[in-house]
């Protein structure tokens, strides 16, 4: 458990157990979390699969399929970057003792409470927050631990400054206590069964400052933290501009916050609360691209990297994903696009372009970096599987933002066509029939999305096993180091 | 107060706080500071690939 690198002068000790222990389950729930995403992607081309099960309906899978990529995958990501960077770049070792370890039990069993209840039907109906009251309760004590080893290690450091990325990951875990502290108010009735403290319009307000700042802070500002230290670090060299990274993480914390209405556009939500979602959701195109151009950047004059380093590519790339889906998130939320995409698989096909192509990527590439450096390795056991890996995920990502583009277009066009008479053109029926193509086409993208993450694992164990493939392709920062 | 006079005072006041931060970003006095920051991710190897053989300047502290 010493660092792998001991040459610096005194190097704490580092608590690696608890970085390796969410690294492997990183790879294990992204691959269980994207493999119920197939499966209902699949129940929409063949609704016969669930069985007439209720477990296996898609009402009940879709939820666990949210909340295993975005709690069990996205959350064990953000675990193992938030544990492995606070410490390398305060230069301490993990504040509180055992309650890292805490953390880690505490975060699965609340991951396999999840997957256990969602199925049967328990749920409070709220978005991203469909988990009941007890296990709520279990969420509040691990993340309120985990903020006491957070900052305790951040106010033991030994380094003067506090880096960028703890700024970014202090802002994620405090607003997320925030935020699920604030919209899981309930008042319980049974074991199994709550109603939300709030009603009507209020609740949906609530229920969706909740949702957009789960994106906002737990899907951004996290993996942001992760983006400003792995790519400087994969890179070989700091970021392009410690300034711009200041400027946009208040920036950034400070609008996005304000964003939440956008999901309530018509609604019965005051129309001025409307127009407030919509500015703000504009607004935020600015921080965002800063922090994107920041990260690209920081390859400036280093370009010829990412020819022989797939890890590297994997994170500039999920940049460009951000980038690109920063950008359509504001044009979504401008009331009149809004008109068109809301309820269309349009919104499906901007999440994943978030989901996939942002975080999903930037975990894997952290992953890439991080493995080797956790067990003690030169690199991963094949940079060649990293390279079909990442072709894999842009391939599936790209096929499955398509075909929903295409999907949402047209469902959104199909419902608002209207005959001279004023009635429908067509029926909603027509417009799932016109979707087919779009599903197949998402399945398909899904599927080789999921096989890449398969061949990741393969990678993984491989690595901590010690193999070694090849040895050409030593690429530049291994040669460095 | 009526809601123009709030609204105008609300966007006068983010104003200033994003001014303050970019002053504080950019200014000169803080450029230092920032350049041995932005080293931190480079702590835990011996140099970082682009530097020359000095220790990394953020460890001098106690």
């Amino acid at each position: 458990m010493s660092s792998n690198v001991t040459t610096a002068g005194d190097q704490p000790v580092y608590n690696t157990k608890v970085v390796k222990q969410f690294a492997i389950m990183t790879v294990v729930w992204g691959i269980v979390g994207m493999l119920v995403g197939v499966i209902i992607a699949a129940e929409l081309i063949w609704p016969d699969i669930n069985f007439n099960l209720p477990w296996l309906h898609f009402g009940r899978l879709r939820p666990l399929h949210t909340n295993a990529v975005v709690f069990a995958f996205g959350g064990c990501a953000l675990f193992t970057s938030v544990y492995h960077v606070v410490q390398r770049t305060c230069q301490a070792s993990l504040f509180g003792g055992p309650l890292a370890a805490f953390t880690f039990w505490g975060w699965q069993l609340i991951i396999v409470a999840a997957a256990i209840t969602l199925p049967l039907g328990m749920t409070t109906a709220k978005e991203y927050a469909e988990l009941e009251w007890p296990i709520d309760i279990a969420i509040t004590l691990v993340w309120v631990s985990f903020a006491v080893v957070f900052f305790g290690t951040i106010m033991k450091r030994r380094t003067k400054h506090i880096y960028v990325a703890n700024w970014f990951f202090g802002a994620f875990i405090i607003t997320i206590a925030v935020l699920h502290l604030g919209n899981s108010a309930a008042i319980p009735v049974t074991a199994t069964k709550s109603y939300s403290a709030y009603a009507g319009t209020i609740d949906a307000m609530v229920q969706w400052w909740y949702g957009h700042n789960a994106v906002g802070f737990f899907l951004t500002a996290g993996f942001l933290g992760m983006m400003y230290y792995f790519v400087p670090k994969q890179a070989g060299r700091p970021v392009y501009s410690y300034r711009l990274s200041i400027v946009h993480f208040w920036a950034l914390i400070a609008v996005y916050i304000w964003a939440g209405p956008h999901h309530l556009m018509y609604s019965a939500l005051p129309d001025w609360a409307q127009s407030l979602g919509m500015v703000m959701s504009l607004i935020l195109l600015a921080p965002s691209w800063g922090g994107m151009i920041n990260g690209m950047m920081t390859l400036s004059g280093a370009w010829h990297k990412l020819r022989d380093d797939p890890t590297l590519r994997f994170l500039v790339v999920s940049l460009s994903f951000y980038g690109m889906s920063t950008f359509e998130g504001p044009m979504m939320s401008i009331k009149t696009v809004n008109a068109l995409s809301h309820n269309t698989d349009w919104t499906i096909g901007h999440v994943h372009s978030g989901a996939l192509g942002w975080v999903a990527m930037v975990s894997i590439g952290m992953l890439y970096n991080l493995i080797p450096v956790l067990y003690k390795r030169a690199q991963m056991y094949s940079v060649s599987l990293i390279n079909l890996h990442f072709w894999m995920s842009t391939i599936g990502t790209v096929l499955y933002i398509a075909s929903m583009w295409v999907n949402g277009i047209a469902q959104g066009l199909m419902w608002r066509a209207f005959n001279t008479d004023g009635t429908l053109t067509y029926s909603f029926a027509e417009s799932i029939e016109a979707s087919y193509p779009g599903y197949y086409v998402r399945f398909l993208g899904g599927v080789i999305f999921l096989c890449g993450m398969l061949i990741m694992a393969y990678n993984v164990w491989r690595t901590v096993r010690g193999d070694v493939q090849e040895q050409k392709a030593v690429s530049a920062e291994v040669q460095a180091a | 107060m009526d809601q123009g006079t709030l609204q105008g005072i609300g966007t006068v006041l983010t104003m200033i706080a994003f001014l303050g931060v970019c002053w504080w970003a950019y200014s000169a006095r803080n450029k230092k500071g920032f350049e041995e920051a932005s080293k931190l991710p480079f702590a835990d190897e011996q140099l970082p690939s682009q530097e020359d053989a000095q220790p990394p300047s953020q460890q001098k502290d106690k």
